[in-house]
């Protein structure tokens, strides 16, 4: 770790950079001045906090503290989709229902093989990193769903109107949805290594790990994400298009 | 009666579409409805077809509230056509599979050949692009869709409003076909050859009937 040099001065100065983004804001007239401070300053508070916290909770190492932080992250992802979701009667629970099950699969399967340990360092970085990809992925699919839902109205009329059940109704829009959902996993595990170098890989090399070890973690990662980003998302795509029916099977108006 | 409507209301947000409305439907008659534009009669069709609510009063339907049955199933018995249809997929073909796909039934080419037939739509539609069809022919697709699996009653919304004369005809026969098999229809319309056969008529207008 004697490479690992990054200090609070360092820090400090790299602050400028934080500048550069803000002359151009204000040069271009984009408004963004305010937005960026927040943002910046919103994510050095949570990085802090987080960083103490992890640090606290992998040094107690206990598995039911990991257990609720894993929970904690995935709560807080499914919340996060949940405000993703353009359908006013979207549910919180449906979100949670597709996080939790897509996370805790993905999870359980690189336990089983050994692939990571039970150790708080491991669980609770992967589930991060799961649960954030899954979130995104779920957001895109709430989003092409409402889209779907007033492109094709006329559509899912008709064929409520032949008699249909809702899901055969909506599969067109469902199936449309997860493949939005999926897209961007799939795409990017295309070029993963030869545009650009994934966080969990740098991270290693980073730290002085052997990029021929580093890689085998990363293809890991692209296994697992494939997989959590598909189970969350069908899970979703499959409740979610409920929302925008009634108990008379009828297409809710807004 | 088949149908009973009793004091239906419709409303949306702001507006009041339709207000205290009560009439019956006897079992294989044929009710036309008439009215100005924006009346309210696409919007009865809907509510016989279960497709909204009403806001105020009940709809029965063979003595039993409408909402008492499953939706679905109630849809495949009584089959709303719309004003300007949608196809959809790519072909004839699934546009027709489709009333297949939701009785769970294997397509049966032979039944939707006769069909088609009935409207003067040779075999060679059922390959056909729906992009490459006529108005015409589009509405004769989507009457038969309706009516494959012979439904009790036909919510025929306009279905002849903008058809070229063939067409018309062709509609107009299949019309004739259902009502002898014991279809009970409702159907809209503005044409006056139409309104001149309608021996039952029903005028709307501001959302009330008005005689
Ligand atoms: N979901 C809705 N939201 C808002 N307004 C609606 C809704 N449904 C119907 N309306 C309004 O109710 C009125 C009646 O509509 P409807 O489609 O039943 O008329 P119509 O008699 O079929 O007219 P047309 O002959 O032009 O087809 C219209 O003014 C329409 O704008
Ligand atoms: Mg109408």
């Amino acid at each position: 770790m004697k490479n690992l040099a990054v200090n609070n001065w360092s820090l400090l100065l790299a602050f400028a950079l934080v500048l550069v983004s803000l002359v151009i804001s204000w040069k271009e007239k984009l408004g963004l001045t305010k937005d960026t401070l927040y943002s910046v300053a919103r994510a050095i508070i949570q990085l802090v906090i987080v960083g103490y916290l992890l640090k606290a909770i992998f040094k107690v190492d206990n598995l039911f503290l990991t257990i609720a932080m894993t929970l904690v992250i995935i709560f807080n992802a499914a919340w996060n989709a949940y405000q993703r979701d353009p359908n006013p009667h979207r549910k919180f629970w449906q979100a949670f229902v597709a996080q939790f099950i897509g996370t805790y699969l993905t999870l359980s399967t690189l336990l089983v093989t050994g692939a990571i340990k039970m150790v708080p360092s491991q669980v609770i970085t992967i589930t991060g990193m799961i649960a954030g990809n899954e979130m995104v992925a779920i957001g895109l699919a709430f989003k092409a769903m409402h889209d779907a839902f007033h492109d094709q109205r006329q559509q899912v009329l008709e064929k409520l109107a032949l008699g249909a059940s809702p899901k055969l109704a909506s599969m067109e829009i469902i199936r449309r949805s997860l493949k939005t959902a999926m897209q961007p996993t799939i795409d990017s595990a295309k070029t993963v290594g030869m545009v650009s170098l994934p966080g969990m890989m740098s991270g290693l090399i980073f730290a002085g790990v052997d990029p021929v070890y580093a890689i085998k973690y990363q293809i890991m990662v692209t296994f697992m994400l494939l997989a959590a980003t598909g189970i969350g998302s069908v899970i979703m795509v499959h409740l979610a298009y409920l929302n925008y029916y009634n108990d008379q099977m009828q297409l809710i108006l807004e | 009666m088949l149908f009973e409507l009793h004091h239906v209301a419709y409303r949306t947000h702001d507006t009041k579409v339709l207000q205290d409305i009560s009439f019956n439907i006897e079992a294989g008659s044929t009710l036309t409805l008439t009215g100005p534009s924006g009346s309210g009669k696409s919007t009865i069709l809907r509510l016989l077809a279960n497709l909204i609510s009403p806001s105020e009063g009940e709809i029965l339907y063979q003595g039993q509230k409408t909402t008492s049955y499953q939706p679905d199933q109630y849809r495949q018995r009584v089959s709303y056509c719309f004003q300007q249809p949608t196809l959809f997929g790519e072909t004839v073909k699934d546009n027709l599979a489709f009333p297949f796909a939701i009785r769970k039934q294997a397509f049966d080419e032979a039944k939707c050949l006769a069909r088609l037939k009935e409207v003067d739509l040779s075999s060679n539609f059922l390959g056909k692009k729906i992009t490459q069809l006529s108005g015409g022919e589009k509405q004769r697709v989507a009457l038969i869709r309706n009516v494959l699996f012979e439904p009790e009653v036909l919510l025929l919304d306009e279905v002849t409003t903008g058809l070229d004369d063939f067409s018309k005809q062709q509609v107009h026969q299949l019309i004739k076909n259902e009502q002898e098999r014991g279809v009970t229809i409702v159907q809209i319309t503005h044409d006056q050859s139409e309104l001149a056969e309608a021996k039952l008529q029903l005028h709307v207008e501001n959302g009330r009937i008005s005689q």
